[in-house]
């Protein structure tokens, strides 16, 4: 039934398959590549993002089961890999860590100087990345590399870093995916793309290749191109996510929506229960902002500039002298949703949402962007003084 | 190094006191490059050693790239040290920012600058720019207000300006005594009296955002066309290369599509709050 690829022939469109111990010797060849292969592992009763060595650094067996404002870990009954959704964590804590160093100057006579930064970034491989995260890679990508700007923290990361994708074949109570067309397939932006398959008798891959550099990676693994019914095993797999979808959105004219209903008072409503607490932001893949700290040493001869994950739900994000733009707790969630679902798509030409259902679960109180968004849709009325839109 | 939070060291050659609470420098570059090019409305992050960093408009001539400067008013941390800084001492800059006046809109037009307070600065250069390029425009006003006599910045262009009969200057105080002669009250009070020719008109506004607010709304009773109204909005500002959020209006970011915006792309938000 198999056959060998001729590696000479695989065009990156190809779909081969990775037994189960393939995947080990994959890691290994992405370490001896001097990758560091970063992926999902246990720990804070989650399932995070670390540095894996090898397979068995993986949730092997285990699953999360996710509700607004709940995460738990369970049981599987039986030994898959990638057998749980998204945690806590996502990709951009390695391409825009939390903190980082982006400026460092000494004092001189009269002033100072400024240390040349290397521009030395770490090479990851991530393995694990869900078709909705690897969206969010694609959507930072516009935030940070683009004609106007490139940014050199997150620039030299990405362009190094090897994504091994791996498609969802069962959905979170928390998805939304299939509604902001991110997944649960994945369909662009990786090296390589995983679809788990694990029966009483085999535990296999079947295994895209997106790119050059992945068809290097696998020459050394030889792996057999797909059959038919493999393929067609993946993809009635990835259907039963499709149709396990915890939630969903309607889209439909999302950014009108939100830009016409700044007046509604639906965020009322939300501000009772928002504790402006920022997990939200904190959670979400793609949300990007940032601040730049000073540091000093104790002699002040020394400062570092650090830049360090912000969020639009503090008071001092929007702070110009006389005090806060957005003071209320309305007004920076409004702002929040706002970006996400509707401003983001005149920024990037894209949304800013990849129907993750992180904010979801990890909101301590449980708001829920779906439901906000039906309940503004449901009783959207057109706003007594009409609001023109930017652009 | 465009991209890069490293800033670019000058020197301070000279400091000028213009209030008692404002102040400007003349840079000297002595890092890479001798000249600093920029257009009129634009600003520099500057960075103050082992303090912080802050966005400022370049308020020189745009004709003349030796030179950098920058008048700060003293309001909090950053540039209460800034004001310690002396003649000698280094800062740190990144930039130019930001889109700047559309000067090349009101080209064969009248052009009418208002100001309010401090945003006299980031207006300046364009007063420099059309004196400059006189042949250019037709009619230049510059309605200046301020607070008190005591606050007028830059005393010495204002009366070279007011000296011109190419030129017409007025300057308004919210409050004042009996020694000053000129007009008491608000900026938007001198509008109906300068303008005559709405159609041909190009205004440029900046100052505090209600100021600008009502400006706007002046202009627009006087038949001015939306689009030929521009204003200089002020966030938050982080990185000024688009990488930190801080500076979001709506769906813009003030440091790459702002901070000037024509008052058609401005309404929406403007009478809304907290956006
Ligand atoms: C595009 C632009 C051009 C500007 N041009 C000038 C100018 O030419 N002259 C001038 O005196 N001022 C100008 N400002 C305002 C100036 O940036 C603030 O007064 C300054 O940042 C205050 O810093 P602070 O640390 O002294 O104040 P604090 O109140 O201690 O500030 C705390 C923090 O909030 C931020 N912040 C406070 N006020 C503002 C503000 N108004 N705008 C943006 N960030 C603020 C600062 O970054 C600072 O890190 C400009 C602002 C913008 C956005
Ligand atoms: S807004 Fe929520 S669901 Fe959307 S990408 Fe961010 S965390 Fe995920
Ligand atoms: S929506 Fe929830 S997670 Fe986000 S700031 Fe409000 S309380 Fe925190
Ligand atoms: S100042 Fe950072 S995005 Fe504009």
């Amino acid at each position: 039934m198999y056959q060998e690829v001729d590696m000479a022939k695989l065009n990156p469109e190809s779909v081969v398959i990775l037994q189960k111990d393939d995947l080990a010797k994959l890691l290994n060849i992405l370490r001896s590549h001097s990758y560091q292969t970063i992926g999902p592992t246990l720990r804070e009763n989650a399932i995070v993002y670390d540095e894996i060595q090898g397979m068995e650094d993986l949730p092997i067996g285990w699953t999360d089961s996710q509700e607004k404002g709940s995460y738990r870990l369970e049981k599987r009954n039986d030994d898959a890999y990638f057998g749980y959704n998204v945690g806590p964590y996502s990709w951009k804590t390695y391409l825009s860590p939390a903190r980082v160093r982006v400026c460092n100057a000494s004092r001189s006579e009269n002033g100072f100087n400024v240390v040349q930064e290397t521009g030395n970034a770490p090479n990851y491989a991530f393995i694990g990345v869900r078709p909705c995260d690897v969206k969010a890679i694609k959507i930072l990508d516009k935030v940070f590399i683009n004609d106007f700007c490139v940014d050199n923290v997150y620039g030299n990361r990405r362009k190094q870093s090897f994504i091994v994708a791996v498609n969802c074949t069962e959905a979170g109570n928390t998805c939304f995916c299939s509604s902001m067309g991110t997944g649960p397939k994945s369909e662009e932006g990786f090296d390589l793309c995983l679809t788990e398959i694990v029966t009483e008798q085999s535990h296999f891959f079947v295994t895209e290749i997106g790119s050059d550099k992945a068809l290097e990676v696998l020459e050394a693994l030889s792996p057999q191109t797909a059959s038919e019914s493999e393929i067609k095993e993946a993809e009635r797999r990835i259907e039963n996510a499709a149709q396990s979808m915890g939630r969903n959105l309607n889209t439909d004219r999302i950014h009108d929506l939100m830009f016409d209903n700044y007046r509604h008072p639906q965020w009322d409503d939300i501000a009772e229960r928002c504790l402006s607490c920022a997990n939200c932001t904190m959670v979400c893949p793609t949300c990007f902002c940032n601040t730049v700290e000073e540091k000093t040493d104790l002699e002040g001869d020394n400062a570092e500039r650090w830049r360090i994950w912000d969020s639009c739900f503090t008071l001092e994000y929007s702070y110009i002298h006389g005090g806060s733009v957005r003071h209320s707790t309305k007004s920076r969630y409004r702002q929040w949703m706002t970006h996400k679902l509707a401003s983001w798509h005149d920024q990037f030409d894209t949304s800013g949402c990849v129907g993750c259902g992180r904010c979801i679960t990890w909101c301590p109180v449980g708001i829920d962007i779906t439901e906000e968004v039906s309940a503004i849709r449901n009783s959207s009325t057109v706003p007594e003084e009409t609001v023109d839109q930017p652009r | 190094m465009k991209g890069s939070m490293q800033p670019r060291r000058f020197r301070i050659d000279k400091v000028y006191w213009e209030t008692d609470d404002t102040f400007t420098h003349e840079l000297i570059p002595i890092d890479e490059g001798r000249f600093f090019n920029f257009h009129p409305g634009q600003f520099n992050m500057i960075y103050i050693f082992g303090v912080g960093e802050i966005p400022i408009s370049i308020c020189g001539d745009p004709d003349i790239n030796t030179r950098l400067y920058h008048t700060t008013r003293v309001v909090g941390d950053v540039t209460k040290r800034k004001q310690h800084l002396k003649v000698g001492d280094l800062l740190g800059i990144r930039g130019p920012f930001g889109n700047g006046w559309p000067v090349e809109k009101a080209k064969g037009r009248d052009v009418v600058v208002i100001a309010g307070g401090i945003g006299l600065a980031p207006l300046r250069p364009i007063i420099y720019h059309f004196l400059n390029h006189r042949d250019d425009y037709e009619s230049i006003t510059l309605i200046y207000g301020t607070r008190s006599p005591d606050k007028i910045l830059y005393r010495k262009e204002l009366e070279e300006w007011s000296s011109r009969l190419d030129m017409d200057v007025s300057v308004t105080v919210d409050a004042a005594g009996r020694t000053w002669k000129g007009p008491v009250g608000v900026v938007t009070k001198l509008i109906p009296r300068i303008i005559s020719n709405p159609d041909n008109s190009t205004a440029f506004v900046c100052g505090p955002e209600i100021m600008m607010r009502f400006t706007a709304v002046e202009l627009l009773k006087r038949n001015f066309a939306e689009q030929n109204i521009f204003l200089s909005m002020e966030r938050n500002h982080k990185c000024g290369i688009g990488f930190c959020g801080h500076c979001q209006l709506g769906s813009y970011f003030l440091c790459k599509d702002g901070p000037v915006f024509s008052y058609d792309k401005l309404k929406s938000y403007l009478s809304l709050k907290e956006v």
